[in-house]
């Protein structure tokens, strides 16, 4: 937590473990090589549509991830590969529903905007931005009523904050005491305009959590040390009954919003900079400064290149969906029929 | 058996069903202490606390959010939208989320919810608390749409719809509050999509829904003092429709009239109409007719609002287009 004066300007957290690091910098590195390979089978052709990758922004997803208990839920956005994967969803499945397989996680019904995995608490990641924030409530408020010691996290872009739903969202969780953690992916550009040229604050997100009676909270969402002790902290108050925390992560896509997106839009020294602050390289330099063994790091990237490989493999010799797909599933008895 | 208002049977199968699954909870607008602007849930806080029976702030995509939050995490939600107009300010969420989860996820979810509304005209409250939405419901595909014209009705719909898997959107008739009906003791379930033949005559068939049902019944009262005797059908559900009961009355009677609360454009007639036409036109011997509130905003004053909604006067022309 910090003043939002300056940014990024969160004061190093103590340490994780060793452990958690290592799985910290394995979880970004499984994103990185699973998202470069969609956006080069997006230039084959063989994703379609639409895809809006996480590249630059994995330290957010990974911290949340490690730190979350298998009971805990997670609601995501469109730009969503990245926290599917951090709930244990296998990448095979994750791929071939970019390219619409039958082997895709929704077999194809839902494609790369909906990536969904009840199994994995992975609620669902929702294309019309700020929906999901309600939605995400009332999993939160299960939770409460249930009594369960489960809670529920929810990300989101910069560009939600100036959605009305985020504002009923936001009060909701305040006024109900939920255990949910709002967390914003603060990537500084919505879809091709810069956030600060549309917001009334600086800080879209920590600039209004007092407004629903919240602590502000700023961390660098670059430093996976950083997300991870948020996380832990967010999630232990909401665990407590302490109610919602809305977390401000300050990152960059590397890329562009979406499809082939070059993200041409944005400048040269900005994204010099952030490139410079890789969450990846850096982390990495953290690990070995440290004294963490070099090639237990390698051998991790060397593990997530083949996992990458073996998925891709996978998806690509799944056939296209059984066609009565088109059908089914509309109502519970597992059809469309309205009539009677 | 006990008489009691439409208004008090939503609380009372409200009651039957919190009673009976403790995974039933209640969120809305000013539902629980002050018992429902319409007073249709009165009593229903005391009795199941505060828990179960949640005041909202003013926020209706944040109480379908909720809604739906919750049904995909074990709980069976009832939300109100206090005026079904206000399905405007939160459409995203019934539209495109709640509507469309379970095909996008390949099954992987499933959302037991029923969302009530107040709708329809007849309160003289202006354009943009009288409006009748049942046909934007139907129009997307995952959502089921009820509309009960009797208390009876409210109570073992209600109950149907609370215990069905899918979501459904439930509208309560606002003009209807206070008619009054029987309403059977002991627990009560319906089933949706079954349409009630609530008059039997060879001349003609006309369908209806919610209010327009008792105008329909007043219709076929004043035409069979001329000697025409019509089939009376509520329809009770949009959906799942049912399709079967209506063309096996328009076989036997040769005529479909329609008669409708929405607008005329895309209203849930149309859709019947079609089908009829596809499906049964070899049975008709005389125009379909649809007898619907024209294509206007619903104005306020007593006498316009009269003059737009469908009346037994324009119900008993209706007919007769369709016998001429
Ligand atoms: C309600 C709504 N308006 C507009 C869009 C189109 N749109 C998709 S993504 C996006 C930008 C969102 O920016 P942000 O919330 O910062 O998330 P990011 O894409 O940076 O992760 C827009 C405008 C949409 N999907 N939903």
């Amino acid at each position: 937590m910090t003043s939002l004066s300056e940014s990024p300007a969160a004061p190093a957290p103590p340490a994780p473990s060793a452990d958690v690091r290592l799985r910290l910098y394995r979880s970004m590195v499984e994103m990185r090589a699973f998202e470069k390979r969609a956006y080069d089978l997006f230039l084959q052709g063989l994703v379609k549509g639409t895809s809006h990758l996480g590249l630059g922004q994995e330290a957010v997803a990974a911290g949340f991830g490690v730190a979350l208990r298998p009971e805990d839920y997670t609601f995501c956005t469109y730009r969503g590969h990245n926290h599917t994967l951090a709930r244990g969803v296998p990448m095979a499945p994750v791929m071939a529903e970019l390219m619409g397989r039958q082997l895709g996680l929704m077999a194809g019904k839902g494609g790369s905007m909906h990536l969904t995995s009840i199994p994995h608490r992975m609620m669902g990641s929702y294309a019309i931005v700020g929906a999901h924030l309600t939605i995400a409530n009332g999993a939160a408020w299960s939770s409460k009523l249930r009594g369960a010691p489960e809670v529920t996290v929810c990300f989101f872009g910069d560009g939600t904050t100036n959605i009305g739903a985020f504002h009923e969202a936001l009060n909701l969780a305040a006024v109900w005491q939920l255990p949910i953690v709002f967390v914003c992916e603060n990537n500084r550009w919505m879809e091709y305009t810069p956030i600060s040229s549309v917001t009334a604050v600086a800080h879209p997100a920590a600039g209004r959590a007092p407004a629903y009676g919240l602590d502000p909270i700023l961390i660098d969402g670059n430093d996976a040390d950083a997300t991870f002790a948020a996380a832990a902290s967010a999630l232990e108050r909401a665990r407590a009954g302490g109610g919602p925390s809305l977390i401000e992560a300050e990152t960059y896509r590397h890329g562009g919003h979406s499809r082939a997106d070059p993200g041409k839009y944005r400048p040269d020294d900005e994204v010099a900079a952030w490139l410079a602050r890789d969450p990846i390289p850096t982390y990495r330099a953290r690990l070995v400064a440290a004294g963490v063994d070099e090639g237990a790091l390698v051998r991790v990237e060397e593990a997530a290149q083949e996992a990458v490989d073996e998925a891709t493999e996978q998806a690509m010799a799944s056939p296209p969906p059984d066609l009565a797909l088109v059908h089914r599933d509309v109502f519970s008895d597992g059809g469309a029929t309205w009539r009677r | 058996m006990a008489e009691m208002t439409y208004r008090d049977a939503v609380a009372y199968g409200i009651a039957q069903e919190m009673a009976r699954d403790p995974s039933v909870v209640f969120l809305g607008e000013d539902i629980g202490s002050a018992g429902g602007v319409f007073k249709a849930t009165v009593g229903l806080q005391e009795r199941f606390g505060k828990g179960r029976v949640v005041d909202t702030p003013i926020s209706e995509q944040a109480i379908l959010g909720a809604a739906m939050g919750a049904a995909m995490t074990g709980l069976r939600p009832i939300a109100e939208i206090m005026f079904s107009d206000f399905f405007a300010v939160c459409w995203d969420i019934v539209a495109n989320e709640i509507a469309k989860a379970r095909y996008m996820t390949n099954g992987q979810v499933a959302l037991p919810l029923v969302i009530r509304s107040g709708n329809g005209g007849g309160a003289r409250f202006g354009a943009q608390h009288s409006q009748s939405v049942e046909n934007w419901a139907m129009a997307i595909p995952g959502l089921k749409v009820v509309a009960p014209s009797t208390p009876s009705d409210v109570v073992g719909l209600l109950a149907a719809a609370v215990r069905d898997p899918d979501p459904v959107l439930f509208f309560e008739q606002k003009s209807l509050y206070a008619t009054k009906g029987d309403v059977p003791d002991g627990e009560l379930v319906d089933e949706l999509g079954k349409a009630a033949v609530v008059r039997h005559g060879p001349a003609a068939t006309v369908v209806a829904l919610a209010a327009m049902v008792p105008r329909a019944l007043a219709a076929a009262d004043e035409l069979a003092r001329e000697g025409i005797e019509v089939t009376v059908i509520d329809l009770r559900s949009l959906v799942p429709l049912d399709v079967t009961t209506v063309a096996t009355s328009v076989a036997a009677t040769g005529h479909l009239v329609t008669v409708e609360e929405n607008p005329r454009l895309c209203g849930w007639g149309a859709e019947v109409a079609s089908i009829v036409a596809e499906e049964n036109l070899f049975d008709l011997d005389g125009p379909i007719v649809r007898v619907t509130t024209p294509h206007v905003p619903l104005p306020a004053a007593d006498a316009l609002e009269d003059a737009a909604l469908p009346n037994v006067a324009r119900i008993v022309e209706g007919v007769r287009r369709s016998l001429a």
